[in-house]
């Protein structure tokens, strides 16, 4: 921030990123930037290639061509090994929440932490017991997450995306298949890293009512490209009818 | 035209199946010289493999030693040279039986338990998951299971001898009423330790061949629960091959350092 010049305010930028899978063209020019400190929620339809887009920020997928720079660095042009340093500081919760089904939703939670060197264990129990206070699974420390619903596994997940406070946190549908309640318990989450420790988010979701509360810009991802960025305000007010439809969810489609 | 390409084919796939080896063989030695010993999941493997694969490898050797011990007794006694069953079955198990045998069970028990969770693992993004938290998968799921394999096999392979040879034993000397003595002194005389030195060193040898393959198609996995399946079926298929491939080899090499039936 006290850096000289904007463009060293921007976290994560994509420069004109493709991706086929299979024979798919599912990226096909994706420009973002990602400021530092901001939230940026990603909507769009399904299948239309978020997650893909969110696996190139944090280097599971490599660009076919196009740049991924992540707080200078440029992923595309790195080795699996020399991420490293990228990943400390930046995590990501999965949309299926991928926890380590051979560990306890503690151990879980409390893996990254172990993995990033902290030895001490009354800070490593406390953390997690923290982290799992935030997403109101602390009393489930120990089950397995075989044994969790499939809302507890999304709240596992993210309590360990968020356990290590990395600068940057990736959440691939945060508030999918949870209650209105627990959705707005995360959403605040989400604010409250923001506010306390400046954290940057980008966020995928289909749930509007989230991404007014914790946007601040809004970008929506349509034929492999970012069809709208903007503010929630700009993006009530647009004039594109694509975008209207998809927020107020008109799918055209008569009974 | 197309007769001369598939053998080509086959050919590059191969090669291109062998690169994919030597480079997990890479990132294996680039784990090692990171220094990071997770010995927890090491003990946690050898208890796994190790301890947990001893029925199968004792039952094996017992009743490979028993049967081997019949059918030579039996053709032995038509040309009177029955008391030299007890070397001959040793020869055999401490050489070739004993480790084939064994290593063939544990390539099915314990490879394929190491291509199903790495292959799970892969397929539910838990390996996506590691990466994103900075830890390698390689150095996290194969090299503790590297090193417990390199333990475990060697030990194994020796007790699945040492119940093959019990089990002769006892063929010989209460089924057959041979007189224990007998037995001993031909056993001991035509055998030392050299020869079960061989059956170590190839366990050994086996154990890094199936811990290659397996994780191998582990980490390979696609396709979900039914790429998981068809990557343990694979793992299996190929380890038991390459193995009793590389037995053939190994027995050449092996009996260059170490002559069979060397008394002295
Ligand atoms: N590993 C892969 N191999 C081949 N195709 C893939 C792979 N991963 C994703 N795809 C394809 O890429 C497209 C985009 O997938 P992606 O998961 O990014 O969608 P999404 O926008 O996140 O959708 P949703 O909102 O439903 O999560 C889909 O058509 C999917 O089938
Ligand atoms: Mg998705």
């Amino acid at each position: 921030m006290s850096k000289a010049g904007l463009d060293q305010d921007v976290f994560i930028e994509l420069r004109q990123v493709h991706k086929t899978l299979g024979w798919q063209h599912i990226l096909r020019g994706v420009d973002l930037k990602v400021m530092r400190g901001e939230t940026l929620v990603i909507i769009g339809p399904s299948g239309e290639g978020k997650t893909v887009m969110m696996k190139h920020v944090i280097g599971l997928m490599r660009a076919d061509s196009g740049e991924v720079i992540v707080d200078g660095v440029h992923m595309e042009k790195m080795r699996e090994r020399e991420m490293r340093p990228i990943r400390a500081k930046v995590s990501m919760m999965f949309q299926n929440a991928a926890l380590f089904d051979a560990m306890t939703v503690e151990e879980n939670v409390a893996f990254p932490l172990v993995e990033s060197g902290i030895r001490d264990r009354k800070e490593i129990r406390d953390r997690v017991q923290e982290a799992l206070e935030v997403v109101d699974l602390a009393e489930h420390g120990k089950k397995l997450p075989v044994n969790l619903s499939g809302g507890m596994r999304k709240r596992a997940g993210i309590a360990r995306a968020i356990v290590t406070r990395s600068q940057c946190i990736l959440y691939d549908e945060p508030t999918a298949s949870l209650d209105p309640m627990v959705s707005d318990v995360i959403d605040q989450m989400i604010l409250r890293m923001q506010k306390r420790y400046h954290i940057t988010s980008l966020v995928v979701t289909h749930d509007m009512k989230s991404m007014f509360k914790i946007a601040n810009r809004i970008a929506m991802l349509k034929d492999g490209v970012i069809r709208f960025l903007g503010t929630p305000d700009e993006l009530r007010a647009s004039s594109d009818p694509l975008v209207h439809d998809f927020i107020e969810g008109r799918s055209g489609v008569t009974a | 035209m197309e007769l001369l390409r598939l053998p080509g084919r086959l050919f590059l796939d191969f090669l291109h199946y062998l690169g994919q080896l030597a480079a997990l063989v890479g990132d294996l030695g680039y784990s090692a010289r990171q220094g990071i010993l997770r010995l927890k999941m090491v003990a946690h493997q050898i208890v796994a493999i190790g301890y947990g694969s001893q029925t199968v490898v004792v039952v094996t050797g017992a009743f490979t030693g028993a049967v081997f011990t019949f059918q030579t007794y039996t053709k032995f006694k038509e040309f009177g040279v029955e008391s030299s069953v007890g070397a001959i079955v040793a020869i055999a198990l401490c050489r070739e039986l004993g480790p084939v045998l064994a290593g063939l069970m544990v390539a099915g028990r314990v490879g394929a338990a190491m291509a199903a969770d790495i292959g799970t693992m892969k397929v539910t993004e838990q390996i996506d998951a590691l990466r994103v938290m900075g830890v390698d998968p390689v150095g996290y799921l194969v090299m503790p299971r590297f090193i417990a394999m390199m333990i475990s096999m060697p030990l194994l392979i020796a007790e699945s001898i040492t119940f093959g040879l019990l089990a002769s034993y006892a063929v010989t000397v209460y089924g057959y009423q041979v007189p224990p003595p007998w037995f001993m002194t031909h056993m001991v005389e035509h055998t030392n330790m050299t020869d079960l030195a061989v059956g170590m060193i190839k366990g050994f040898v086996f154990g890094i061949i199936i811990t290659l393959v397996s994780c191998h198609q582990g980490l390979m996995a696609k396709d979900g629960a039914v790429g998981v399946g068809i990557g343990t079926t694979r793992a299996v298929v190929i380890a038991s091959l390459a193995l009793l491939v590389s037995n053939f080899f190994l027995s050449i090499l092996l009996n260059y350092f170490f002559p069979m039936g060397a008394t002295s």
